[in-house]
Order: C-alpha cells, then sequence, then structure tokens
C-alpha cells in the first residue's frame, strides 16, 4: 500500500498531491504539464519534495518533519522510463541482471525465465540496446524493472515514445504484467484509450493537483 | 639511417619508461579529480580548477622550479619523503617520471572530466532506483561510459609526459641514464659540434614513438566507442 501526502516547488507552479493505492494499476492521468514525472520522480527518490510524507508497505521512504529521505537506491521500487534508459555497454541480459547483481541476489533462472516469456525478449538477450528497436527497448525496460523484485512498478508514459502500431503490440504485455505479476503498478499517462485498458483506478492530475480519485469508468 | 650510440638508446627507454609510469601512477588522481570537478559543487572548487590547470598555463620551467623548492632533496617535502620513507627525487628517474606527471595531470583531466560531464545523467538515475549505491554506480555506469576519455586522457598524458623537457630539467637536471630523456639528449646533440647526425637519428625514434602511440590511442579510443553503442 503505498501512500502519498506531498508539495514541492517546481519554477511556474507547484505539485500538491495526497492519495493512496494498492494492488492492480493506479494510473496517474492528465495534461502534459500536470505534474506526473515529477511526482512518481518524488515517490522513486530521485526527486525531493519541499514538505510531506511517502510511505509504502508501512516503511515511510519520506517524511519532512522527521528529516526521513531514504535513498532511491534502497527503495526497492522498479521505474520503467520513458526512454527506456538501458544501459548502452552492456547486454540485454545484463541489463535484466542488473537489479538483481545490485540486490545482492543469488541468481534465479526461473524468475528471470518467467519475465522473459512474458516479455518475449528470448531472441534478444544477447544484443546490445544499441541494436534494438524502440518497441524491444521498452519491453526490455519492463523486464529489467521487474527482475529487481520491486515492491511497487513505476512506469513513466512507457508507450509514449512509440508509434500506433509498436503500442497496440505492448499494450497487452503490460496488461498481462498487471494480471500476473503481483507487483502493484503506477502508471503514467496522458492517453485515455491507454488508461482505459489498463487501469483499476485512476488518479487524475491537473496543475499539479489531485483532481479526483475514480475508477475507470468515469473517464 | 639511424644511427645511435648505446647512450642515445637508453635516453629512448628511459622516456618510454618515465612517461609510462608517470601516466599510470597520475591515472587514479586523474580521475578522482575528474570525478571531483565534473560532478561536486564546494567551496573551493574554483581554486582546485585552477591549481589543476595551473601546470600548462606555467612555463614548464617555472614549474620545474616550484618543484625543485618543495620536493627537491633538502626541500620541506622532499627531506620528509627522503628521511621517512626512503623516497628521492633529485637527480633521479622518478623525480623525472613526477615531472612529467604533472606537466601532463591537466591534459588528462581535462580529457577526463568531459568525458564525465557527457555522461548522460538519466542512466544513472535509472541505475539508482535498480538499487546501485554511489559506488557500484560510478564503478559500473559512470567508468565505463567514461572509458573513451579516459584512454583519450592516458594518451594525451603519455604524449605530453614523453616530450617533456623544461620542468624535467629543472628539477632533476640531464644526467645520461637516469634523467636524460629524448628532448633533453637531442638538445644536448645539437649542442655539440658533429652531434647532428645522432640528433637526427632521435628525432626520427622520437617521431615513429609518437605516431605509433597516437594510432594506437585512436584504435583503443574507437573500439571502446564501438562497444558502448551497442557494436
Amino acid at each position: 500500500m503505498l501512500t502519498v501526502d506531498i508539495e514541492k516547488k517546481l519554477g511556474e507552479f507547484s505539485v500538491n498531491a495526497r492519495f493512496e493505492s494498492e494492488s492492480g494499476a493506479t494510473v496517474l492521468f492528465g495534461p502534459s504539464g500536470a505534474g506526473k514525472t515529477s511526482l512518481i520522480n518524488m515517490i522513486a527518490g530521485l526527486l525531493k519534495p519541499d514538505r510531506g510524507k511517502i510511505s509504502l508497505d508501512g516503511e515511510t521512504l519520506f517524511d519532512s518533519a522527521a528529516r526521513i529521505d531514504v535513498p532511491a537506491a534502497r527503495r526497492r521500487i522498479g521505474y520503467v522510463f520513458q526512454e527506456g534508459r538501458l544501459f548502452p555497454h552492456l547486454s540485454v541480459r545484463h541489463n535484466l541482471d542488473y537489479g538483481r547483481w545490485m540486490g545482492g541476489h543469488a541468481p534465479d533462472p526461473v524468475a528471470f525465465a518467467h519475465a522473459v516469456e512474458l516479455l518475449d525478449i528470448g531472441p534478444l538477450l544477447d544484443r546490445r540496446p544499441g541494436k534494438l528497436s524502440g518497441g524491444e527497448r521498452q519491453r526490455v525496460a519492463v523486464g529489467r524493472a521487474l527482475l529487481m523484485r520491486p515492491r511497487l512498478l513505476l512506469l513513466d508514459e512507457p508507450l509514449a515514445s512509440l508509434d500506433a502500431a509498436r503500442k497496440a503490440d505492448i499494450l497487452p504485455y503490460l496488461t498481462r504484467l498487471r494480471d500476473e505479476a503481483k507487483v502493484p503498478m503506477i502508471y503514467v499517462s496522458h492517453d485515455a484509450a491507454e488508461v482505459k485498458r489498463i487501469a483499476s483506478r485512476v488518479v487524475r492530475l491537473d496543475g499539479g493537483r489531485v483532481m479526483s480519485t475514480d475508477s475507470v469508468d468515469l473517464l | 639511417m639511424i644511427e645511435l650510440s648505446s647512450q642515445e638508446w637508453t635516453a629512448v627507454a628511459l622516456s618510454l619508461r618515465i612517461a609510462t609510469v608517470a601516466t599510470l601512477v597520475s591515472l587514479p588522481f586523474g580521475i578522482a579529480v575528474a570525478t571531483l570537478l565534473a560532478r561536486k559543487e564546494f567551496w573551493g572548487k574554483s581554486l582546485l580548477d585552477a591549481i589543476v590547470y595551473l601546470p600548462l598555463v606555467l612555463p614548464p620551467v617555472v614549474t620545474g622550479y616550484l618543484l625543485l623548492i618543495t620536493l627537491g632533496r633538502r626541500a620541506p617535502v622532499g627531506a620528509f619523503l627522503a628521511d621517512h620513507f626512503g623516497i628521492v627525487f633529485s637527480f633521479r628517474w622518478t623525480g623525472a617520471a613526477l615531472a612529467c606527471g604533472v606537466m601532463a595531470f591537466p591534459l588528462m583531466v581535462r580529457a577526463i572530466r568531459l568525458s564525465i560531464e557527457a555522461i548522460d545523467r538519466r542512466l544513472e538515475d535509472a541505475a539508482a532506483t535498480l538499487g546501485a549505491n554511489r559506488m557500484w554506480l560510478f564503478l559500473t555506469i559512470t567508468l565505463p561510459l567514461a572509458l573513451p576519455g579516459i584512454i583519450a586522457g592516458m594518451m594525451l598524458a603519455f604524449a605530453r609526459a614523453l616530450g617533456e623537457f623544461g620542468a624535467t630539467i629543472t628539477f632533476v637536471s640531464n644526467i645520461p641514464g637516469e634523467t636524460q630523456t629524448i628532448s633533453a639528449a637531442i638538445y644536448t646533440l645539437t649542442q655539440v659540434p658533429g652531434g647532428d647526425r645522432a640528433a637526427l637519428s632521435l628525432v626520427i625514434v622520437s617521431v615513429i614513438i609518437s605516431l605509433a602511440a597516437l594510432i594506437a590511442s585512436e584504435w583503443f579510443a574507437r573500439r571502446a566507442q564501438a562497444r558502448l553503442h551497442g557494436a
């Protein structure tokens, strides 16, 4: 269970958000510039709120009053970035293993095979990111975040940089991810159609503020 | 065509040894300082910046003299090192290596720093979310991605060290077999009647070494670049 209650001034406007999220896929929905990416960067620990509290499964990740700020590397929150951000000097296989390696966990061939099958990236394992298409890169990025055994998975418009055909290709993987991997997801999007397919619930953001938290039907 | 006596070949071997030692020993410091300047803000940063680049702008003889009055056998730091650790720089090849290292340091730092600054910070953010603490992030992401710059920095430093003259001759003088590098040997030969042929031979050897170093560095840098971009 993720609880967020934070405030941050970003140039012209400020982000002021309060919401909770349990299982399934919570979509942060809103127009560009609504503060969605800043919000999940704060949840991930890549950006520091001015004020407030963030907690996950009972553990306080950030508390301005108590001066708690757990570094990103210790939050165990997976993050799929809009541009993938795969490490260019490592093969796909090593990219996938990176999170496990950093966590000091023993190899888990079952989990590895499962993620590879789920995302259909088997043929890509020995390639370098430079030789992958956009869609392939995004699937590897999802696999990489999954294989670090996160408590929560953040996805920042993972399909935004893809064309319609690629989006249609990958969306089923993401819905399957939502249903099969028992990790809650926070999914940022400004595309209503995409949101309808993936969301378990929707948190609307505009101008940095949470406007409403609804079930998908009210979209 | 190349006719050299053993004294001249000694100068060649000495230069290679000194330049190699100077480059390898200054590498960890070069990486440390470059990372500090590229990534951290701190009080006194411009001062550090200026001190690091000073040997690039000061006349080499001035740098050599400064080394002499601080690290010479009877100078404050030099005496301390000699008495407590047995490290002597005066009139030794180690002093020549130090002079070359100091002169080449700014070139190395500059190349490495630029290369670190060019690394996409977003990749480092991604590594952080995957659990990499600062040390692992540096070792597994920053350093490998900075490798082409590190190689370039090393080759620049090596080339500079190979050709070093002013600071070396001022700090440790021109002793054949100990501190007489190629440049000093050529200089000595040109001051002596009949030394022209040997001088020319040394010049040719010098050019060959420099060309070889440049070609090798290009090749390594290209390979590193290719590995980085998915070849």
